[in-house]
Formats: C-alpha cells, sequence, structure tokens
C-alpha cells in the first residue's frame, strides 16, 4: 500500500508499484492536464511537482512515491474557496499569448513554476540550462519572454 | 460505395430558434478543399450548401461561433471566429469559441454523401482562404436578423439602426437592446431575398486587429480536452504492436502471457493493409485491450511477436541515398520544359552545378496518435484528434464496410500538433476494427516509439541543380533534378508518371523567370510510408533552390540579395497552376526580401564566426523572407541569436496569429535542419524517441524572432506554413557567411564540427 498526497488530498494506492505516476493522476484520478510525450523523461509534457520539485512523471513508478506530495496543474490555479485563479505564470502564459497547440504548456508552466523557485530572475543562460522540455509547436520565442515576464511578476508579488 | 464527398446546389438560408437561441447557417460559396493534402473531400468545384450553425446567441447575451476546421495550434479558433463575429458585430471579447463536429448530409443527388455546411479540414493553409466569404457571411446574416427584428419591435426602417459590440442601437429614439434580448425574434424573422451585403474592408473593426488565442486560459489550466484526454462511459484502453519493418507480416504470435497480464481483457489481431491498394491502417499489428492503458502497455510488452522482415528488408538511409544517386546518373521524367534547355547550357558561358541531399523527417506531434471509438450496430462514435474528420468518417466507413456515414459521427478534439500527420486517419481506423472485435468502446493509444517508426514521413530525396549565364551576366538556362520517393504513397489509381506532382511543382521560383527551363524527375522505390509534413514539397524545394542561388551568387561575385531582385524583377502577375495559385507575383517576393533585408540589417558587416543569411518563398500563396543570423563557435556550435521575416499575405486577419505561425515555422525550420532525420536500417525505422529524433529545445531556439507584415488588402491566404520553407536555406548561407563551409546535406548535424 501506497500512501500519498495529491493536491491535498491523501490517496493510497494497492495497483501495480510498476505504474508510472502520470498514468495513476491521469486515468486513475482523472487529473488530465499532465500530458504524455515520449514515456522517457525527455519532453517534460508530463511535469508535476513531487516534494515541491519539477519531476517528469511519465518515468516516476508508484513505488517510488510513498509519502510523497503531488502537485498538478489543476491545483496551481485553484484557490482557496474552490475558484479559479490564475497563478502569476499562468497570467503571463496569457499576457504573452504563448500556446498555440498546447499540448506542451501545462508541463511547461510546472517547469517554470519550479524554475522560478529555484533561480528567481533567471537570466537567457539559466532558462536555456533549466527549461528542457519539448514545445514541437516551437513557441519558445514568447516562452522565454513569459518566463522574464513571470519572474517579474512574481518578484513584484513577493515585494508587496 | 464510400465515394468522396460531393456537393450539388446551393441550399436556402437556413436558422432557427433553439431554446430562445438564435442559430444561424448562412450560404456560401466556397469550401475548405486543402489541395496539399492526402485526405482532401475532392470536391472538384466551388461546394454550393450552406454554412452551419456557426453563431448561436443566447438569451443571455452569450455569443458562441464554432469553427469548423480541427484547431491544432494555427490559431483558427480564434481567426476563423472572428470572421463571423466582423460581421456579427459581436463583442469579440465576449465571445465563445468551440469546436464544430463533422457534419455531412446525404448529397442532393442522392449519391454519396456532401458537407452539410462547409468543408472541415485543416490542412495546406487553407482554414482562412476557404471560409473567408462564408463565414463573413454567416456573420452578416445573423446581423440582419437582429437588426430586423429590432426594427419590427421598435417599428422603426431598418436603415436607421446600427449594430455594435452586441447591441442593436436606434439614435433618432435613442432605443437599443442587447442581442441576447432579441435573439428569440430573430429566430422569426423571413429571410431575406438574397444574403446580406457583406463590409468593404475599409469597414473592418476586427479583421486586422491582433486577438489572443481563444481557449488560451483552458489550456493553462489543463482544462482543453485533447484526443488523449476523451473519455466514453464503459471504455477500455488499447495499444498496438505493430510491424516495424516496411510491409512486413507475422510469422508467428504467441500472446499468452499478455493475456496472462492482470487487466488484458484480449488481443486482437489486425490485418495488414492491401498491398497493391490505398492504405487504411498502415501495418499489420496485434493490438492488445486492457480495463486500464498501463495494463494495455505491459500486456503489449509481454506479447511474443517474430515478423518476417518484408520486401524492403535490404533498405536502409545509406541504400536509398545511394539508389537516388544512382537514378540521377540517368535520364528522368522530363516535367517542364521551356525553351531550348540543351542549347543554351552548350552555348554558356558559365555553368554551375550542385547536389543537395534531404531525409526522411518525421511529423511527431508531442501529443501522439489516438483515437476513441465506440462501433455498434447502429453507428459508429469517434472522437479523435484529426486534421480530416469528413477522412476519418471515410475510412471507418471503409473498413467497417459501412454504407450510411451518417451514422458515423465523428468530433475532433483539439490537436496536440498535427504538421500533416492527421491528415492521415489510419489510427482511427485501427480503433475502429479493434472496436469491432472487442464489442466496447476503445481508446487506442500510440506511444512514441509508434509514432516515431509508423509516421508518413516527409519525402528524403538527392537533388542536382545546374545553371547557366550568358556572357552579359544573364540567367539563361535552369534545372532541378530530382530523385526521390514520392509521397504519393500507395496511390494504386494514379500512374507513376504523376508522382512527380507532390514533389516538384511546376510554376515555382524561378520558373517562367529563365527562358530554358526543365524540371526532371526520377520516382525512387522506398518502403517507407510517406505524406504530407507541413509545406510538403516547398520545405524541400526552397531550401534546394534558394541554396543553389546562394552558391550561384558566390561564384559569380554578386550579392545574394541582388542576384534575388535582379530575377524576380518588377511586380506582374505570373501563372502558378497549383495550390495557392493562380498567379504569383514576383515582386510581392521582392518586397518582402527588401523589408526583411532592411528591418534584418541585412549586408552589415558581421564579426568573425558570424553570418547572416536571407532567403525568400512563396507557399501557398503566401510571401515569406527571412533573415537568419548564426553564430558559430571554435568547436563548430552554432546557435541563432536573431531572425527577422518579413510577411505578405494578403489581408491579415489576425496580425498576433500571424506572428505566432512564423514563430512557429522559424523554430520548425531550425529544429529540422540542425539535427532531425528518419533513420532506416534492415527496412525498418530505427529512431525511437526524442533521443534519437532530437527536437529542438529551449536553448537552439532564437531569443528574437520578428515579424513585419505588409498588409496589402490583397486576398487573404494562410499562414500556417509559410514561416518554415525560407529558414533553412538562409541558415545555410549564414553558415557559410560565418565559416565558408556549404550546407548541401540536411541535417547539419556535426557537419561544422570536423
Amino acid at each position: 500500500m501506497i500512501g500519498l498526497t495529491v493536491n491535498g488530498e491523501r490517496r493510497r494506492y494497492d495497483g501495480d508499484p510498476d505504474m508510472p505516476l502520470l498514468w495513476y493522476l491521469r486515468d486513475s484520478l482523472d487529473l488530465k492536464g499532465a500530458k504524455f510525450g515520449c514515456g522517457a523523461a525527455l519532453c517534460g509534457a508530463c511535469t508535476v511537482h513531487v516534494n515541491g520539485s519539477a519531476m517528469r512523471s511519465c518515468v516516476a513508478p508508484m513505488a517510488s512515491l510513498d509519502g510523497a506530495e503531488i502537485t498538478t496543474i489543476e491545483a496551481v490555479s485553484k484557490s482557496k474557496d474552490g475558484g479559479e485563479t490564475l497563478h502569476p505564470v499562468q497570467q503571463v502564459w496569457l499576457d504573452e499569448d504563448v500556446a498555440q497547440c498546447g499540448y506542451c504548456q501545462t508541463g511547461q508552466i510546472m517547469a517554470v513554476i519550479d524554475l522560478l523557485s529555484r533561480i528567481p530572475e533567471p537570466t537567457d543562460e539559466d532558462i536555456d540550462a533549466n527549461l528542457t522540455n519539448i514545445c514541437r509547436c516551437g513557441t519558445y520565442y514568447r516562452l522565454r519572454k513569459a518566463v522574464h515576464r513571470a519572474a517579474a511578476a512574481l518578484k513584484e508579488e513577493r515585494a508587496s | 460505395m464510400n465515394a468522396p464527398l460531393t456537393a450539388t446546389r446551393r441550399d436556402l438560408l437556413r436558422y432557427a430558434a433553439a431554446g430562445g437561441a438564435l442559430v444561424v447557417a448562412a450560404p456560401l460559396a466556397s469550401c475548405a478543399r486543402p489541395s496539399s493534402t492526402e485526405e482532401t473531400e475532392s470536391e472538384t468545384g466551388p461546394f454550393k450548401g450552406t454554412v452551419g450553425p456557426f453563431v448561436i446567441i443566447n438569451p443571455d447575451d452569450s455569443v458562441v461561433i464554432a469553427f469548423p476546421n480541427p484547431e491544432m495550434g494555427q490559431g483558427v479558433d480564434t481567426s476563423l471566429p472572428m470572421l463571423v463575429a466582423e460581421e456579427l458585430e459581436a463583442d469579440f471579447d465576449k465571445v465563445e469559441t468551440v469546436q464544430m463536429p463533422l457534419e455531412l448530409k446525404v448529397a442532393e443527388d442522392g449519391e454519396g454523401f456532401a458537407w452539410k455546411y462547409v468543408g472541415q479540414g485543416s490542412g495546406g493553409s487553407y482554414s482562412i482562404v476557404g471560409h473567408w466569404e462564408a463565414l463573413r457571411q454567416a456573420g452578416a446574416l445573423a446581423r440582419h436578423l437582429l437588426l430586423a427584428a429590432a426594427a419590427e419591435r421598435w417599428s422603426v426602417p431598418v436603415a436607421e439602426l446600427a449594430a455594435k459590440k452586441g447591441v442593436v442601437s436606434h439614435a433618432a429614439s435613442g432605443q437599443s437592446a442587447r442581442y441576447g434580448e432579441l435573439a428569440e425574434a430573430a429566430a422569426n424573422i423571413t429571410p431575406p431575398q438574397d444574403p446580406p451585403a457583406l463590409k468593404g474592408a475599409k469597414d473592418f473593426t476586427l479583421i486586422g486587429t491582433a486577438q489572443k488565442m481563444k481557449n488560451a486560459r483552458a489550456i493553462v489550466t489543463g482544462k482543453a480536452v485533447y484526443g488523449i484526454d476523451a473519455q466514453m462511459r464503459g471504455m477500455v484502453h488499447a495499444v498496438m504492436a505493430r510491424c516495424p519493418y516496411f510491409d512486413g507480416t507475422a510469422i508467428s504470435v504467441d500472446d499468452s502471457a499478455a493475456r496472462a497480464v492482470p487487466g488484458v481483457i484480449d488481443v486482437v489481431k489486425v490485418r495488414r493493409p492491401a498491398l497493391d491498394g490505398p492504405y487504411d491502417v498502415q501495418a499489420e499489428g496485434y493490438a492488445v485491450v486492457a480495463e486500464n492503458l498501463w495494463a494495455a502497455m505491459k500486456g503489449r510488452r509481454a506479447l511474443k511477436i517474430e515478423w518476417d522482415h518484408g520486401p524492403y528488408a535490404d533498405e536502409s538511409s545509406d541504400s536509398f541515398r545511394a539508389h537516388c544517386s544512382e537514378l540521377l546518373e540517368g535520364e528522368g521524367q522530363i516535367v517542364r520544359d521551356d525553351g531550348d534547355f540543351d542549347a543554351a547550357m552548350a552555348n554558356a558561358a558559365s555553368v554551375h552545378e550542385a547536389r543537395y541531399w534531404e531525409p526522411y523527417v518525421s511529423h511527431s506531434p508531442l501529443e501522439p496518435q489516438n483515437c476513441l471509438a465506440h462501433v455498434r450496430e447502429d453507428g459508429v462514435d469517434i472522437i479523435a484528434p484529426t486534421q480530416m474528420p469528413g477522412g476519418a468518417n471515410r475510412i471507418v466507413a471503409n473498413v467497417l464496410g459501412r454504407e450510411d456515414r451518417l451514422n458515423i459521427k465523428v468530433q475532433p478534439t483539439r490537436l496536440g500538433g498535427g504538421f500533416g500527420r492527421r491528415l492521415s486517419n489510419d489510427y482511427v481506423a485501427e480503433a475502429a476494427l479493434v472496436s469491432q472485435a472487442v464489442a466496447k468502446p476503445v481508446k487506442l493509444f500510440w506511444t512514441r516509439d509508434d509514432d516515431l517508426q509508423h509516421d508518413f514521413y516527409r519525402p528524403a530525396g538527392m537533388h542536382h541543380l545546374k545553371a547557366a549565364f550568358d556572357a552579359d551576366g544573364n540567367l539563361v538556362a535552369w534545372t532541378h533534378r530530382l530523385a526521390s520517393a514520392s509521397k504519393y504513397y500507395r496511390r494504386p489509381n494514379l500512374p507513376e508518371t504523376d508522382y512527380w506532382q507532390a514533389e516538384l511543382y511546376p510554376d515555382d521560383f524561378p520558373a517562367h523567370l529563365v527562358e530554358n527551363y526543365r524540371l526532371e524527375y526520377f520516382s525512387a522505390k522506398s518502403g517507407a510510408p510517406r505524406g504530407s509534413w507541413r509545406a510538403p514539397a516547398h520545405t524541400a524545394n526552397a531550401f534546394v533552390v534558394q541554396s543553389f542561388l546562394d552558391e550561384i551568387a558566390e561564384s559569380r561575385g554578386e550579392n545574394p540579395l541582388d542576384l534575388r531582385l535582379r530575377l524576380l524583377g518588377a511586380p506582374r502577375e505570373l501563372p502558378y497552376d497549383g495550390h495557392g495559385g493562380p498567379v504569383f507575383n514576383p515582386g510581392r517576393l521582392a518586397a518582402v526580401l527588401k523589408l526583411a533585408a532592411e528591418k534584418g540589417g541585412y549586408g552589415e558587416a558581421m564579426g568573425p564566426g558570424r553570418g547572416r543569411g536571407i532567403s525568400g518563398h512563396f507557399t501557398f500563396g503566401g510571401y515569406v523572407a527571412e533573415v537568419v543570423d548564426v553564430d558559430v563557435d571554435e568547436n563548430g556550435n552554432l546557435r541563432v541569436p536573431r531572425v527577422v521575416a518579413a510577411v505578405d499575405i494578403g489581408t491579415v486577419v489576425n496580425p498576433n496569429g500571424v506572428a505566432a505561425q512564423l514563430e512557429s515555422g522559424v523554430n520548425d525550420g531550425l529544429s529540422t535542419a540542425l539535427r532531425l532525420a528518419i533513420n532506416v536500417e534492415g527496412g525498418r525505422v530505427t529512431n525511437e524517441n526524442f533521443d534519437s529524433y532530437r527536437l529542438m529545445r529551449m536553448a537552439d531556439a532564437p531569443p528574437v524572432v520578428e515579424t513585419h507584415i505588409i498588409d496589402n488588402g490583397d486576398a487573404p491566404s494562410g499562414m500556417g506554413e509559410m514561416g518554415l520553407p525560407p529558414l533553412a536555406p538562409a541558415l545555410a548561407e549564414a553558415i557559410f557567411q560565418a565559416t565558408g563551409k556549404r550546407i548541401r546535406a540536411l541535417p547539419i548535424a556535426d557537419q561544422l564540427k570536423a
């Protein structure tokens, strides 16, 4: 039996311990914001937060997650009253109109939130080195602008 | 039986009241027929049907506009509704947009099926072009009805009323009414005799304004529904083990271990497509059906299948390249021959020659193929990420042997990328066959290796170019000889002498600009499935033609931009018989080249290890030029700090969307040029994932991409593909400027490392 917390709710899992977290989230919990892109931790479309850090959930077996705290994109915009309040990174994604097909963007956003928690004001080099999720539509130009803008927004939020 | 869709006559205007809402359908005179695509619906003339329920105005003032074509990132969830909203005078900020399901009807003559409203395929950068009139007409009709309802209510002439931002007002009396208040009455207005007049371009208030993608909020919150997210009550999951060898088949299958995996329900054989017919599924395979996806994946791993290596067991990337090279030594099929090429060549003052190679490449949409199919006695439901919902309907009818296509419902989801891959509906056919076998709704899912190894690849080919100048420096002869395996894959009804048509567009630049002009095609043999890949032959040929121009310019000591401008000459209309025609205006291509050169500082001195190249191309009616900068370090590592583009696609609907597609095309072109190639060994594709098919990541992406638009008021063309073709040749020229090394084979990979 594996016990874990997903988006603040305690869960118990007694299925196949080999099953990757991605399929537990998508198929067992119906949290479909994390996507499958490669199944080999190469593209990042499945990125969620495990114990506060970005993780590519397509290769994380459930057996490794006993006691883990998982946060998915679905919880990122949830406000305390149960309504939807966009995270500053999500808001910037709208302001810069980053998404095209949009399939990779939940993973990108989870990766960027993680990046900005580690490096609050990343340089272009930091972004190149740390943001390795694939966007097949090639939205990288706006994505980079959005990361800088999100960093500024979060800085302002911290200051106020 | 299941003939292509046809349409026969103009229907009457249609609209209706539904629950107090106004639901509008309107007449039209066009259809979406992407001529560059595999799965077109094959109308031979303009469609004369009706426009679908594009506008729904609810009593609460909410306005829903449906977009008929699948959204795959190209922005039709925004740009197509803008056409409706422009004429409707809706408040676009408050408009919600939704994907229309496939809508078919029995053709008027009873023979076959027709679009019920408009064509619904996404391909060939054709969505805006195809719906430019029809969707504005739908909006104009809705506005007319609302105005007429208000006129009736207030007993005033329609001419005294104005509609703006979802409100009808009467200036003289000061009365006004919101659309929601008028919707039900509008639905009961007698139809106008003729379609209401459309606005002139000078009166546009929405078309031409920058709009952000309508469904972006759903995307960033994880709520957008892609095919992979679709669900149906009682559905089971399936993954397939397909024969990896081109046209191979199973020698033996042992599924006992797979069936023993907890959760596995069944193992179903999906037969190979007939080798002498058009494909439906791509390859023979065994579907493991399970209660959940993970069990299906585990079950597939437990299958023991021995495959024969098929009729192409000896094919490899190297053997195919050698085959193309060998073909070029002989004589091919001359498909265009202007003037007297041989005489011009014999009398030339100078002759230039070069060969280029381009590999197979994969579409690799980030969302792999998938389909949810429920096959029942009384009908079929398909939910899938498909660019061609009509093709999905037809392929299901064919593989199941069903006559009644109206009972095969297709709902396209948002697509996690398309790039031409989902013009083919082979995965839909698979899901239907498996659902039929297990009599349950089946969610068929492809993994990344499935997707990379069972794609319909952009054709690989070897190009031989030769050009001659006379003593006065005039370009007097040009030939382009191409050996490739055409994207016309498994077309038994098409003679091989037609295969060139998908690979050499006969009116492409520099046709008509060189007096003695010859195109020669060599149809190479390959087992690799081929198909339409974003801007099909334009990607391959723009690289070759533009690169060759740069080589000529260098050897003549002429500036590459000057040479291009000299060849293009003044604005005039040249015939262009192909998608994007009927005319090609070399002046418009010259204009984007000049603008890109100006904005991109073309010709400025660059430091050591730096280079700047320029290229332009006419793609499906749109003119794009790009200036590409490159820095190459002493280890041969390159980066592209900036791309500056100029775009002329006529009237622009959404300049923000145009810029987004330009940026996408630039990065697709760069990603593909840098590292992408499908590798074939022993009659199968060996790439398995993104470690052996290395799509670009952020670190490779230019931090600056500028889009400069020439909005000249000409008829609109699309933008989905135009940004891609100029990138690779401009990059190659920039690399030459930086390093002195010519890139004549793609991908660049480590050619600069030596």
